[in-house]
C-alpha cells in the first residue's frame, strides 16, 4: 500500500517544456492543504487510513451528525471527507494538516478519481471490439458484437461476457504517472499524463504501489 | 482565462514578434549536437498559425533545393533561439496551402505596402 497519499482536485490539461525543450502533457491539480479529521488504525478499525478534508464549507449544510464529528476532532469542515489508505499512520495526528510538499518532483505516483460517466454504450466502445465490415451485404450491424456464444452446446451465454451496458463513472486508478512539479505555495501539482474524471473532480495522489525498477521516462529499460 | 493559465505563464515567452501568415521569418533555431549547441536559422514562409496559448504553432515553408520544406514550431517553444520578420506578406486567407501547389513565380507572396510616415 501506499506510504504517502494527498487529495486534489483536476483543474485541466496543458504542456510544459523540459530540459530538452520538449513539450510535455501534464494534467494540473489542485491540492488545498488538507486537515486530518481522524486517523484510523488497525487496533481500532481494522486497517489503516487518514480521514481528510480541504477547503471550506459553510456549517448550516452540514448534517448535525458531520457537524458532531468535525467538532469531536477539532476540525474547520471541509469540502468532504476522504480517506487515504497509508501502510502506516502512526506518523499522523488529527488536525495536522498536509500540503503538496508531500509529493516530491520526480516522485512515481498512482492517481485515482471517478471517470468520467459515458451513460450506455456499446461493446466497441465499452471493450473495443471490432465491430464488423462496412461492405460484403452488411446492413446495420456495423457497429453490433457479433455472436455471443455458441450453440446448442451450451445453449446460453456464458455469464460475464462482454456486452453492452454502462460505461465510466466508477473509480479508476491511473498508475505509475510522474510528477512534474509539486508547488504548496501555489497549491499545484503537475502529473505527466492524462488522469481520469472531468475537470473538477476530486483525485487521490499516492505514491505507486507497483514496483518502478527498471523504467526510465514511462518506457521500460 | 482558462484555469489552467497559472501554469501556462511559466511556458509562456514574452519575446515573441507580431506576425502572421503571409510573413517572412527568420527562426533561429537551438540544434544541439552532441554536448554541443548552435543555432540553425530557417527562413521562409509562414503558411499557418494556430492554436491559442502555450499549444499555439506556426508553420514555416520554403523551397530548398527544388524541394518544399515545412517546419511546424511552438511559438513559445524553448527551441527557437529568435524570431526575426523579414518581410511582411500582403495576403487574404489565414491559411497558405495554396502555396504547396505552385512553384516558381506563382508561389510568390506579395509584399505588403505601407504608407512612409517620413
Amino acid at each position: 500500500m501506499a506510504t504517502k497519499a494527498i487529495v486534489g482536485e483536476k483543474v485541466g490539461m496543458t504542456q510544459v517544456w523540459d530540459e530538452q525543450h520538449r513539450a510535455i502533457p501534464v494534467t494540473v491539480l489542485k491540492v488545498a492543504p488538507m486537515r486530518v479529521v481522524a486517523v484510523k488504525t488497525p487496533e481500532r478499525e481494522g486497517y489503516s487510513a487518514l480521514q481528510v478534508t480541504w477547503g471550506v464549507r459553510r456549517p448550516s449544510t452540514l448534517t448535525k451528525p458531520e457537524q458532531g464529528h468535525y467538532a469531536k476532532a477539532g476540525v474547520e469542515p471541509g469540502r468532504r471527507l476522504v480517506e487515504l489508505r497509508l501502510d502506516d499512520t502512526s506518523a499522523y495526528q488529527v488536525g495536522q494538516q498536509l500540503t503538496a510538499d508531500l509529493i516530491a518532483v520526480g516522485d512515481r505516483v498512482d492517481v485515482m478519481s471517478v471517470s468520467k460517466g459515458k451513460g450506455f454504450a456499446g461493446g466497441m466502445k465499452r471493450h473495443n471490439f471490432k465491430g464488423q465490415g462496412a461492405g460484403h451485404g452488411n446492413h446495420k450491424k456495423h457497429r453490433a458484437p457479433g455472436s455471443v456464444g455458441a450453440c446448442a452446446t451450451p445453449a446460453r451465454v456464458f455469464k460475464g461476457t462482454r456486452m453492452a451496458g454502462r460505461l465510466g463513472g466508477q473509480q479508476v486508478t491511473t498508475v505509475n504517472l510522474q510528477v512534474m512539479a509539486a508547488d504548496a505555495e501555489r497549491q499545484l501539482v503537475l502529473v505527466k499524463g492524462a488522469v481520469p474524471g472531468p475537470r473538477g473532480a476530486v483525485v487521490v495522489v499516492r505514491d505507486t504501489v507497483k514496483g518502478t525498477a527498471g523504467i526510465v521516462d514511462g518506457r521500460s529499460a | 482565462m482558462n484555469p489552467t493559465d497559472i501554469v501556462d505563464r511559466d511556458s509562456l515567452r514574452d519575446d515573441v514578434p507580431e506576425f502572421r501568415p503571409g510573413d517572412t521569418l527568420k527562426v533561429h533555431v537551438r540544434v544541439v549536437e552532441g554536448n554541443r549547441e548552435r543555432v540553425q536559422v530557417f527562413q521562409g514562409a509562414v503558411i499557418r498559425r494556430q492554436g491559442t496559448g502555450a499549444r499555439e504553432t506556426f508553420t514555416v515553408r520554403k523551397v530548398s533545393f527544388g524541394v518544399g520544406v515545412e517546419r511546424t514550431f511552438p511559438v513559445h517553444s524553448p527551441v527557437i533561439a529568435r524570431i526575426e520578420r523579414v518581410t511582411e506578406g500582403a495576403v487574404r486567407r489565414a491559411k497558405l496551402y495554396y502555396l504547396r501547389g505552385r512553384v516558381g513565380k506563382a508561389a510568390k507572396i506579395k509584399e505588403k505596402r505601407t504608407v512612409r510616415t517620413s
